[in-house]
Order: C-alpha cells, then sequence, then structure tokens
C-alpha cells in the first residue's frame, strides 16, 4: 500500500494548490471589477479636456502649442511603458514587451535614440536585464494608483519634449477589450494628433485667465497626465483579467490532474485487495 | 423657472458633481468668480478652494479642490479638479523622485539594448507559453 499513500498525499498536494489558484481568480475577478469600473469614473474626465483642447485649437488656427506641433527631424524618443508589478498573468507582460521591442527595434535601425519611463516592477525587471536608458521609474502603484504618483514620471517626459530632448512621446500599454482579450498598444501622446472632427460651426473664444499660455500649458499637462492614468488604469485591468483566466486554467489543470490521481489510486488501491485475496486463497489451498 | 446652467465637476480619478444649478461660485487664481447662465467663455486656473454650487430650488452644495481648471461655456461649466496640491516644485519633487528610483535600480546596466539577445529571450519564453497551451488543448480531451 506503499504506493497508495504516495498517490494520497500526491492528491491533497494538488488540492491545496487548486484551493490557491481558486482563490486568486476570485480575487483577480473582483479586482477586474473595480479596475473596470475607475476606467468609467476616469472617462469624463479626459474627455471634457479633450473637448475643451479642441475647442481651443479650432478657436486658434493661428497659435500652435509645443505639444501639437510636429518636428520634422525625430532624433529621440520617449517611451512610456507601462507593466504590471506582479507575475502569474499568462502572457500579458511578455506580449507586450515583445511588441515593444519590435518597434525599438525599428527605430534603432532608423538610428533614432530612446529614452524610456517605466512604470511597473516587471518591466523595471526586465529592462534591467536587457539594457536600455531609463530616466525615469515607478513600481508598486498598487491597485487603486492615484494620479499623484504619476506626475514625476510623467513630467520628466513632458519636460524633455519641452527642451527638444526627445521629438515624439509614446505610451505603450495594456489595451483592456474585454475580460478575455488585451492587446498591446503603442500610442503616440506627443506631439498631440490632431483630431478630424467636424469644423465649428461659429467661430468664438474663451476669455483667459490670466492669459492664454499659462492656461494652455497647465491643460495640456494634465491632459497628457490624464492619458497616461487611464494607460495605467486600463492596464491594470488587463492585468487583473489576465490572471483571473490563467488562475482558472490552473484551476482546471489541478481539477483534470486530481481526477487522474484519483484513477490510479483506485487501480493501485484494487491492485492491493485482489493480490491479498489470492494470497489468502493461495494460503487456505496449500493447507 | 429661474435659469439654469449645467455644471460637471470631474477629477481625474471620479465624476463628483453633474447636475443643474442658478449659480456657481469657484475660487479662480484671480479671485473668486461666480458663474451665472449666459457666462461668456472662460476658461482660467484654479487655486485651492471651495466650488460652490446653488441648486435651483434653494440648497447649496459645495466642494473642496485643490486646485484645477475651470471652463465656461453660456450653458456649461466645467471644473477640472486636481486630485492633490499642485504646485512647481512639488511637482519637481516628484520629477526627483522618480529619476531616483530610476538611478536606484541601474546596477550595471547598458544604455545599448542588444535587441538580439533581448528578442531571443522574449522568443523563448512566448514558445513556452505556447507550448502549455498546446499540452492543455491535447489534454482537454
Amino acid at each position: 500500500m506503499a504506493a497508495a499513500k504516495e498517490i494520497r498525499t500526491k492528491i491533497a498536494s494538488v488540492k491545496n494548490t487548486q484551493k490557491i489558484t481558486k482563490a486568486m481568480e476570485m480575487v483577480a475577478a473582483s479586482k477586474m471589477r473595480k479596475a473596470q469600473e475607475r476606467m468609467l469614473a476616469a472617462r469624463p474626465y479626459a474627455n471634457k479636456i479633450h473637448n475643451v483642447i479642441r475647442h481651443v485649437g479650432q478657436a486658434h488656427p493661428e497659435y500652435h502649442h509645443t505639444y501639437l506641433t510636429g518636428r520634422e527631424e525625430i532624433k529621440r524618443i520617449g517611451l512610456i511603458i507601462v507593466s504590471t508589478d506582479r507575475g502569474l498573468c499568462g502572457g500579458l507582460n511578455s506580449n507586450l514587451f515583445r511588441e515593444v521591442l519590435r518597434r525599438m527595434k525599428e527605430w534603432n535601425d532608423q538610428d533614432i535614440e530612446l529614452d524610456l519611463v517605466i512604470i511597473g516592477a516587471k518591466a523595471v525587471g526586465f529592462f534591467n536585464r536587457i539594457g536600455g536608458n531609463i530616466v525615469g521609474q515607478a513600481t508598486h502603484l498598487g491597485d487603486e494608483p492615484s494620479i499623484e504618483s504619476l506626475i514625476g514620471t510623467v513630467k520628466i517626459m513632458l519636460d524633455a519634449f519641452t527642451e527638444a530632448k526627445i521629438d515624439q512621446l509614446y505610451l505603450v500599454s495594456n489595451n483592456f477589450i474585454n475580460s478575455m482579450t488585451q492587446t498591446p498598444v503603442i500610442e503616440q501622446l506627443l506631439p498631440v494628433k490632431p483630431s478630424e472632427e467636424e469644423e465649428l460651426k461659429h467661430h468664438w473664444d474663451y476669455i483667459y485667465e490670466p492669459e492664454a499660455k499659462e492656461v494652455l500649458d497647465q491643460l495640456m499637462q494634465r491632459y497628457i497626465e490624464s492619458l497616461v492614468y487611464k494607460g495605467v488604469i486600463e492596464n491594470i485591468a488587463s492585468e487583473q483579467s489576465a490572471r483571473m483566466v490563467a488562475m482558472k486554467s490552473a484551476s482546471d489543470n489541478a481539477g483534470k490532474l486530481i481526477d487522474e490521481l484519483q484513477l490510479i489510486y483506485n487501480k493501485a488501491r484494487q491492485a492491493a485487495i485482489t493480490q491479498e485475496l489470492s494470497e489468502i486463497v493461495g494460503g487456505a489451498a496449500a493447507v | 423657472m429661474a435659469m439654469t446652467i449645467h455644471v460637471d465637476i470631474v477629477s481625474a480619478e471620479k465624476a463628483i458633481f453633474s447636475g443643474l444649478a442658478e449659480m456657481v461660485f469657484a475660487p479662480a487664481v484671480m479671485g473668486e468668480v461666480g458663474i451665472a447662465p449666459r457666462h461668456a467663455p472662460l476658461v482660467t486656473r484654479l487655486k485651492p478652494g471651495e466650488v460652490r454650487v446653488q441648486l435651483p430650488g434653494g440648497g447649496e452644495e459645495s466642494f473642496y479642490v485643490s486646485g484645477g481648471m475651470l471652463e465656461i461655456q453660456p450653458h456649461v461649466v466645467t471644473v477640472l479638479s486636481d486630485t492633490a496640491v499642485r504646485a512647481a516644485d512639488l511637482d519637481e519633487v516628484a520629477v526627483l523622485k522618480a529619476k531616483e528610483e530610476a538611478e536606484k535600480a541601474i546596477h550595471d546596466r547598458e544604455a545599448k539594448i542588444d535587441y538580439a539577445a533581448a528578442q531571443a529571450q522574449l522568443a523563448e519564453t512566448v514558445a513556452q507559453l505556447k507550448a502549455i497551451q498546446r499540452l492543455r488543448k491535447r489534454s482537454g480531451r
């Protein structure tokens, strides 16, 4: 019965693992829901700022903010890369890194240099291994990141753009499509892409207090911050849903493994009983 | 019925208030402004203080904002509130912190990326994941 005992312990340990993965799955599911809510809650702010900026852009065709005008020659590009802080979320981070590396290589081939700002411990680890010019980073933002924790990282890049150290700024993060699908996206933040929308019907302008430039500067900064914030939140939602799916399949696999082990255990038990019986019968016949 | 104006108070993290008002008061940098319906279009910065919304039919709600932006159109007022006290020097501190974090993490990292090695490494991880999925499918029966 030694084999049967071993199998029993194995089953117990797989069951324990299954309990853990099940719990993680449920935790991830509830966190995903909360992250989705935060995604929705962040939307009005981004929309409003976008509207105001669009309005300002149309009311002032002659005024061009630095963030709106593209530069002809691109020598250096800034990247804000958003990843998760923790693992166990399937191929989420790997897919993102693969996508960004492909783009980075393209830029590299065109002799464009790259500055990186990194959010999330996984990306920090990755770029520590492979190298890269990291100018700023933020990790362990938690499940409910506040926009304050992103101010520094975003401002590094905004300052670099204003000082013409970088000529373009991109945000790399996972786009949350639904709980089954997340895709890595590389989105251009600066220069702000003009939105092709209908012309303004009538021409009017705001009164600016104190001054147009100051107000616009702040608006632009907030706008970019809100875009990065949105990327971070969306990445968290993606992380949780990816983890949920990964943990679900881990629990399923554990279940399958338990079934198989149970079958083997039963067979071993039966074989042992049969053997004992035949031994008894054989012994009785010999007497 | 008295004239009303639509008010939205939002922060980057959530929508705080949305509704009609007879009058809105906000702490603009140039001094407190009172906004009645059909106010001229205006964009201004806010300083930390109280935004008061006079609701139609009496009653008043007030919200604390730690700065932000105020946008006024004749029938809509939008308060884009900051969630934290922001000042140029505080922003600088945040920048320094982010830079410091990055510098702390640099041990013997090279600024140059070995793309070939990195891609090979990633391809390995992805291949592993794919293999796991295939195995799973096969045992899926």
